[in-house]
């Protein structure tokens, strides 16, 4: 499908770049300007060079909660992806059963973030909370608080309870979106549920899962507030994901200089995870087309 | 037979889902005391002095109006500059497209936490700082770009043929994108505005350190209940609980245009 070939096309995208532009470019060039000084104080700064961003890089603390970092995204692109779609292709397709679903996913989206911790901290309480006392009462060990591995799974419930309804919404949509006349086709042709799936809806969702896919790899790389009131990053290091990492340096020992270059790393592997993402989400699949 | 597998499944999943919220709505119900006390499936005694507080001491609720009020206008504005702007990604080729296209999305990469001094100072030379104003043009880094790409792929799900015809008819293009195209992609502007004021809604690090107590968003006020005594878990809770009502509110009455799917053969 050729598109139009229109420069004047621009006009329709100055609103957006304008009121985008306010917020990204200053303070992204104000945060340069931090990685390169030593500050010590008001209008007392010294040029720095490279020196920031080789501390971090050599940082070791800091491989560990890239590697903690990697595993979560991973993880949860994994387990939310497959599972949000499963479900939007199990939902009703109209009535009030889809209203009621609908209304029903998004209400974990719905709760501010450090509520949510808040939240799970709670729920997973051995002694008041429902889901620590009935995992008590199968007669198993679970402590998030002490052993790494039962935080990680607490971590990893709240982030698949809290963010695959927005996969599922998506998903949906995509699907809703698809003319009747493909499935008419389809049955005409006497394809199985399996063959319809794979060369029709899938194909047809290849927008909005690509914006799924995005959106749950960035926000998951970028989470912060959810497992910071969970677990502050404990036990240990276990939790200590990136964000987290690079708080406890901004706030904690209050090194602007290193955090600001901590930062821009950080932006730099977000970009450039997501540009592999895009790229391949956009490609795969076109040579089958047809 | 498969049909009835898949509806269990639904079901499971969604008893599963609502169960951490069943539980804020339980604590909800009770005092902070019964809380810690005993574990307790459902409110022996339920009580509803959570709730009577937060609606009747003013730092409680303007917390909700306040929030109200930026993401409303986050969402309006967002959608407002949008659409346009999708309507030209998806729609024509032209200089440094793609690049543009990717380049809003980098602007939900970046991590907040060093980000928000520059921020702060940004917004205090305008003088905007504790405005509802400034957090709507702050969050929309995040939802415009956003709305762009959802609505980008909304639109392209359209015909072409539907364009040329209109303008052969001797459409505009302003009459044409309003009366004929904004109508046949409602699905994706219901599924953007959601999506707009959720995000906007739940943020919490921008409009805290835009804020200080004119336009400070109800997350913020929440952390209030952590007090010398610890957590006060039910009135947490049942702020956690009207948290959910706007949202909830919003996505019913998009529901028809996220369910109603796709409308062709309009023109």
């Amino acid at each position: 499908m050729d598109k139009w070939e229109d420069n004047r096309a621009w006009w329709l995208v100055v609103p957006v770049f304008l009121i985008v532009a306010i917020s990204a470019i200053i303070p992204l060039m104000t945060v340069v300007n931090y990685s390169v000084q030593d500050i010590f104080g008001p209008g007392q700064r010294v040029f720095v060079g490279t020196e920031w961003f080789k501390e971090v890089l050599t940082d070791r603390r800091l491989h560990e909660a890239l590697g903690n970092q990697f595993l979560f995204s991973g993880l949860v692109l994994l387990i939310e992806i497959p599972l949000g779609v499963a479900i939007a292709l199990a939902m009703p397709k109209q009535g009030w059963r889809a209203s009621l679903c609908l209304v029903l996913l998004a209400l974990p989206l719905l709760i501010p973030w450090n509520v949510i911790g808040t939240i799970w901290i709670i729920f997973t309480r051995p002694d008041i909370g429902l889901m620590g006392v009935a995992i008590n009462g199968l007669g198993l060990e679970f402590d998030h608080t002490a052993a790494p591995l039962d935080a990680w799974v607490t971590v990893m419930l709240m982030e698949v309870w809290h963010w695959t309804p927005l996969v599922v919404l998506l998903a949906y949509a995509g699907l809703r979106a698809i003319p009747e006349a493909y499935f008419q086709a389809a049955r005409i042709d006497g394809a199985s549920a399996w063959a319809t799936f794979r060369y029709i809806q899938l194909p047809k969702m290849r927008g909005v899962l690509t914006i799924a896919v995005l959106l749950r790899f960035m926000d998951s790389f970028l989470i912060y507030a959810e497992p910071f009131v969970l677990t502050g990053g404990g036990p240990g290091n276990a939790t200590t994901f990136l964000s987290i990492h690079l708080v406890k340096m901004a706030v904690g020992q209050f090194d602007l200089g290193p955090a600001a270059a901590f930062s821009l790393i950080y932006f730099l592997i977000v970009l450039l995870f997501s540009w592999l993402f895009y790229q391949a989400l956009q490609n795969v699949g076109t040579g089958d087309k047809r | 037979m498969r049909i009835q597998k898949r509806t269990i499944g639904l079901i499971v999943y969604l008893v599963l889902l609502l169960l951490p919220i069943y539980w804020m709505l339980n604590m909800s119900l009770r005092s902070n005391a019964d809380i810690l006390n005993a574990f307790a499936l459902y409110p022996k005694d339920p009580t509803l002095t959570n709730y009577v507080k937060i609606f009747t001491e003013e730092s409680w609720y303007s917390g909700y109006v306040n929030s109200l009020i930026y993401v409303s206008i986050n969402t309006a504005i967002a959608l407002l500059t949008a659409l346009p702007a999708a309507y030209a990604f998806s729609r024509y080729r032209f200089l440094g497209d793609k690049h543009m296209f990717f380049w809003l999305l980098t602007n939900r990469m970046a991590p907040p936490a060093v980000f928000l001094l520059p921020f702060f100072q940004l917004y205090s030379t305008f003088g905007l700082i504790d405005t509802h104003i400034a957090v709507a043009i702050s969050h929309c880094l995040f939802n415009v770009p956003l709305a762009v790409w959802i609505l980008e792929g909304f639109m392209s799900g359209v015909p072409r043929e539907i364009d040329e015809t209109a303008y052969i008819d001797g459409y505009s293009f302003p009459r044409f994108f309003a009366t004929i195209f904004v109508p046949l992609i409602r699905t994706g502007i219901g599924v953007t505005a959601f999506f707009c004021f959720m995000f906007s809604w739940v943020e919490l690090l921008l409009a805290r350190t835009l804020t200080v107590t004119n336009a400070k968003p109800i997350a913020a006020v929440m952390t209030r209940t952590v007090s010398a005594t610890g957590l006060d878990w039910g009135l947490l809770a049942a702020a956690g609980i009207l948290t959910i009502v706007p949202g909830a509110l919003v996505i019913w009455f998009v529901r028809n245009y996220m369910a109603k799917g796709f409308a062709l053969g309009r023109v």
